[in-house]
């Protein structure tokens, strides 16, 4: 005997492991008895086998490998004894896997063990093979298992059934053979071999489509009869679950009948009667009363059409709502979610018993709920449905305010009559959880008030009582801060008052007051605080008594840590100090957000049409486009503050704002897209898009000789729908037109500009292969700044690229150099570029301009520099 | 069909796994350690049931029951119905409770063999067997009284190996 397996016993060895405190005495002790184990399988150690079996099994549970065992189970299931039989089989089905060779090895022990004289033994083959059975030993077994299923004893048929289905559902073509003796086992007295043949003969109609036809025609009536006796058969306390006749026969029944009864009428019609019995006598008050009924429901929702029997159905649903255990309410809400499309009007008439359960204590309930009401959600609906969940919201739990808000916020986005009820509804949740509202929700919001124009009025000042109440919601500040900047003089004036509404008084100064304390608020982020800027700037030209203030609050934010809020505060300060003339035209009013666009986007197929209309644009208007032009969607993407804004320091941050391309050649516009994605953001939020367009059209009539310019407005008319203004401007911007727009002077300043002093232009410098003119204009009102516009004409018969224009001034004068239309100069005169300076003279007056200028290019990829000095300016700059 | 018996104790100690699909042992492993998780954090006052779908893929559902220490979960597909997994639940129990007179978590612990048979009488291959418990607690009875009967004859160490000759 070998002297290791003597050693413990199960018991022993399952105490020795409870006693063990850490896991790493635990493994310490399953090691050693693993060692005595696998020293007794090379022993071939016969007396302790099967308790060695046991002691695996045990050690399996825990989560140790124990694959050298499985040959053992192997002998076991060999050997003569009971005992050693039962842990062999235990042993087969706990430690293989039926995709293991090993048990094919196991096929022929199984086959003896099936024709074994002793029942228990043959019990024990029909068990295992019902667990593990591959379909190799479902083909060799099928016949043994068709015979036991006409054993003597009923336990043994009973078995046999059952093993019976996983041979089927192994290999469906053994099905055939089944058919008939199944058909048998529903004309059973016994209990369990009844239970267990119809349980074969709904698998056997779902593996096999004539199984199904045989069953229908043959067996439906006897079923019918079966459950009529069940449902009236006197009490049988064997089968009795806390006092509800054999709950399990009725719910096989029904569930075969269901099967049988799913697309035919004639079987559908034959269980009319019974059904309607089951689902009007069965008892609800206890679990399993209600787990029949509840097949019973499923039963009747399943089969063919009898409206009366599906009305009777949702009721007990209805009915199972109100029921006080969690789970029949479960699998109630389950269950009608289904039934919905079966036949919604019917569930409809439960929506207030639904609704209750939104506010159910279960969170899975709470979920399920929400879910099912969001289906019953319709235009007739919507307003009782969404009012009475922002009710909730108000007062549900922290984790459940996610779900509520969402699924409240798409059904009153798709379901809305109309938008004023949409903006209010929107109001009242970001009133209340505006954490919880995801980006593209408010992001539409956005795009829905800047769509109803007659609204504007209402919600700004609607949004400002809002903020005033609950000024912590983050998102429903960010909106109030973006309306007020658009529609701020609405609020201070009551424009467009409507019947409804209360009226309020709003000064200046109020409403500049929310900005500026949810911009100086902690907990506001980089975007508020982003959008508080701009919305400060719009101010500035809707109050003009105000706009001191402004300028003050942002100027005393330029030194700003983070990098995003003091560029904005750096470009709005100059903005509103240096360019008053352009600061109206960068105010406007955001041009309308495109509905369609918006949606198409949200779904996700947008950027393949604006590739399209983009390339069009590029096309025709010859490559000056610019490649980046954003739909105006873009407008409240404000993720894309992330990406960094460009370079642009100081001197280029008007060319930037206002999107204005200069380049005529494309060759520049690969270089310029990571800066353009930036100004983008800019100019998007600034909304110059009209204006621009307006004033080009029109300085595009001047230049109507240009060919260029004209076919690319052409292109913009014929530019599909969706594209939007700020694209049309921003592509217009290529030719000279747009040479004025940085002007951007309305007409009548211009006529002053001309009524002042005009200066001749001159030729600065010539070369023999470059000319270099100036024109001169002044700022009104500014007499020491001098605007320079410079010309650069090519002599020579090749092409500079890469042209740079440098230029130096002495310490009493200010110079600025805008970025070049172009850094590519055609040869021989075919065309040229610009560039502005902008000169302030400290000394204006004393001295006159004089400058000294550089000019580096490259011909045929070899580079030359030139130099000069021009001092021959007009006298008086 | 029912694809999971599981049992284990508040602890997440598994007390009896029986998976009627086959899966490695690891992934039982990984497979308790998610239930466990998901049943802690429940509340008292909740349903007994838990979508199980990220665990056993479509269609999955999970019934746990809590009797003094032990979890008991029963996980199926949508061939079963719930409330009746719930009954099955119980009858299992009571099985349990009548085979070990008022049992506990150690009865389980130490013959969780005999749990095994006793299971193996209720459900087979993952289709309900019997439900009624005192047919179980019959089937069980007798083949105790077999093993017994065969173990005394047992006893005798034997010098030949029947399946040899097999």
């Amino acid at each position: 005997m070998n002297p290791f397996s003597s050693g413990t016993r199960l018991r022993d060895m399952i105490r020795s492991i409870r006693a063990c405190k850490t896991a790493a005495e635990e493994r310490a002790v399953v090691r050693k008895e693993c060692a005595s184990i696998r020293a007794a399988v090379s022993d071939n150690d016969n007396d302790y086998r099967h308790r060695n079996m046991a002691k695996l099994m045990f050690i399996h549970m825990l989560g140790y490998p124990t694959h050298f065992g499985q040959m053992e189970c192997l002998k076991l299931i060999a050997a003569p004894g009971f005992p050693e039989k039962r842990i062999g089989y235990l042993g087969l089905m706990l430690l293989l896997d039926e995709r293991q060779e090993v048990l094919m090895l196991v096929t022929n022990s199984l086959k003896q063990d099936l024709n074994h004289t002793n029942q228990y033994i043959v019990g024990l083959a029909l068990c295992a093979l019902g667990n593990i059975s591959s379909a190799e030993m479902a083909r060799d077994l099928a016949p043994e298992v068709e015979r036991l299923l006409q054993f003597r004893d009923p336990n043994i048929r009973k078995k046999a059934a059952l093993c019976s289905i996983r041979i089927i559902k192994k290999v469906p073509d053994l099905a055939e053979n089944f058919v008939n003796t199944a058909a048998s086992l529903l004309k059973e007295k016994h209990h369990g071999v009844l239970l267990t043949g119809i349980q074969l003969c709904t698998d056997l109609c779902n593996v096999s489509t004539e199984a199904l036809e045989y069953f229908r025609k043959k067996c439906t009536e006897g079923l019918v009869r079966v459950l009529k006796d069940v449902v009236n058969s006197p009490y049988a306390p064997e089968y009795d679950i806390s006092g509800i006749a054999d709950p399990f026969l009725h719910i096989r029944l029904l569930r075969l009948l269901r099967v049988l009864g799913h697309g035919d009428a004639d079987a559908s019609d034959c269980m009319n009667d019974i059904l309607a019995q089951v689902a009007t006598k069965t008892e609800s008050n206890k679990n399993a009363g209600n787990a029949i009924l509840y097949e019973c429901v499923e039963t009747i929702m399943g089969i063919e059409d009898s409206s009366g029997l599906r009305v009777l159905a949702i009721n007990i649903l209805g009915r199972f709502l109100s029921n006080r255990d969690n789970n029949i309410r479960y699998v109630a809400l389950n269950m009608l979610m289904r039934a919905i499309a079966v036949d919604s009007q019917a569930v409809q008439r439960h929506r207030a018993t639904i609704l209750e359960c939104v506010k159910d204590s279960d969170a899975s309930i709470r979920k399920k709920a929400l879910e099912l009401v969001c289906l019953l959600v319709n235009e007739n609906n919507v307003t009782s449905l969404s009012k009475e969940l922002i009710d909730y919201l108000e007062v549900s739990d922290q984790e459940f305010k996610g779900d509520l808000t969402s699924k409240i916020c798409s059904i009153v986005e798709k379901f809305s009559p109309e938008k004023i009820w949409y903006i209010d509804q929107m109001l009242k949740v970001l009133s209340l959880a505006s954490n919880y509202v995801k980006d593209d929700v408010w992001h539409a919001l956005i795009v829905v008030i800047s769509n109803a124009s007659n609204l504007h009025g209402y919600t700004v000042r609607s949004l400002y009582r809002a903020v005033q109440l609950s000024g912590e919601e983050e998102i429903l500040v960010r909106v109030a801060v973006w309306c007020i900047g658009e529609y701020g003089e609405m609020l201070v004036n009551g424009m467009g008052m409507l019947e409804k509404e209360e009226p309020i008084t709003v000064t200046e100064c109020d409403a500049i007051d929310v900005i500026e304390t949810t911009y100086k608020q902690y907990t506001a982020d980089l975007t508020t605080r982003a959008m508080c800027l701009v919305a400060l700037l719009k101010l500035s030209c809707r109050f003009p008594l105000s706009s001191q203030r402004i300028q003050d609050i942002i100027a005393q934010n330029k030194g700003s840590v983070l990098l995003e809020l003091q560029q904005r505060c750096i470009e709005f300060d100059s903005i509103l100090q240096k360019h008053q003339n352009i600061r109206s035209a960068l105010c406007e009013r955001m041009p309308v957000l495109d509905e369609s666009t918006y949606s198409v986007r949200k779904a996700g197929s947008l950027p393949a049409a604006v590739s399209t209309s983009q390339g069009a644009v590029l096309d025709l208007s010859n490559g000056v486009g610019k490649p980046s032009a954003a739909p105006l969607v873009d407008l409240l993407d404000l993720s894309s503050d992330e990406i960094p804004v460009p370079n642009s320091s100081g001197s280029d941050f008007l060319h930037d704002l206002l999107g204005v391309d200069l380049s005529i050649g494309s060759t520049q516009t690969g270089t310029n897209q990571v800066q353009k994605s930036g100004a983008d953001v800019l100019m998007d939020l600034l909304s110059i898009g009209t204006l621009p367009s307006q004033s080009s059209l029109s300085s595009v009539d001047g230049l109507s000789s240009d060919k260029d310019n004209s076919t690319s407005i052409g292109a913009l008319e014929n530019l599909s729908s969706h594209t939007t203004p700020s694209v049309q401007a921003s592509s217009v911007s290529g030719g000279f037109a747009m040479m004025d727009l940085l002007d951007a002077l309305p007409p009548s300043e211009k006529k002053l500009e001309d009524s002042g002093p005009t200066y001749p232009s001159v030729v600065a410098y010539e070369s023999s292969s470059l000319k270099i003119t100036f024109n001169f204009s002044k700022q009104p009102g500014n007499v020491q700044t001098t605007l320079v516009e410079a010309n650069f004409v090519n002599k020579s018969s090749n092409v500079f690229t890469d042209f740079v224009f440098l230029a130096a001034v002495p310490k009493f004068l200010q110079l600025h150099l805008d970025p070049a239309s172009n850094n590519v100069l055609p040869a021989s005169g075919n065309g040229s570029i610009t560039q502005k300076l902008r000169v302030v003279n400290s000394q204006h007056g004393k001295k006159s301009l004089v400058m000294r200028i550089r000019i580096a290019y490259k011909v045929n990829d070899e580079d030359v520099k030139e130099e000069g000095q021009i001092s021959n300016f007009p006298p008086g700059l | 069909m029912i694809r999971a018996v599981i049992v284990m104790n508040d602890q997440g100690k598994p007390r009896l796994l029986k998976f009627y699909h086959y899966q490695p042992v690891e992934k039982q492993h990984e497979i308790i350690r998610t239930i466990y998780g998901v049943l802690c954090s429940r509340a008292d006052n909740v349903s007994n049931f838990v979508n199980a779908e990220s665990i056993f893929g479509p269609d999955a559902r999970l019934v746990y029951k809590t009797f003094a220490t032990l979890y008991f979960v029963f996980v199926f597909d949508a061939s079963e119905n719930e409330l009746a997994i719930l009954d099955l639940m119980q009858v299992f129990v009571e099985t349990l409770d009548k085979c070990f007179s008022n049992v506990c978590e150690l009865d389980i612990v130490f013959n969780f063999n005999k749990v095994h048979t006793i299971l193996d009488e209720i459900i087979v291959g993952g289709q309900v067997l019997e439900t009624s418990s005192s047919e179980v607690v019959k089937a069980v009875d007798e083949i105790s009284r077999l093993e017994k009967a065969s173990n005394s004859i047992m006893r005798v160490p034997k010098s030949i190996s029947a399946w040899q000759g097999r």
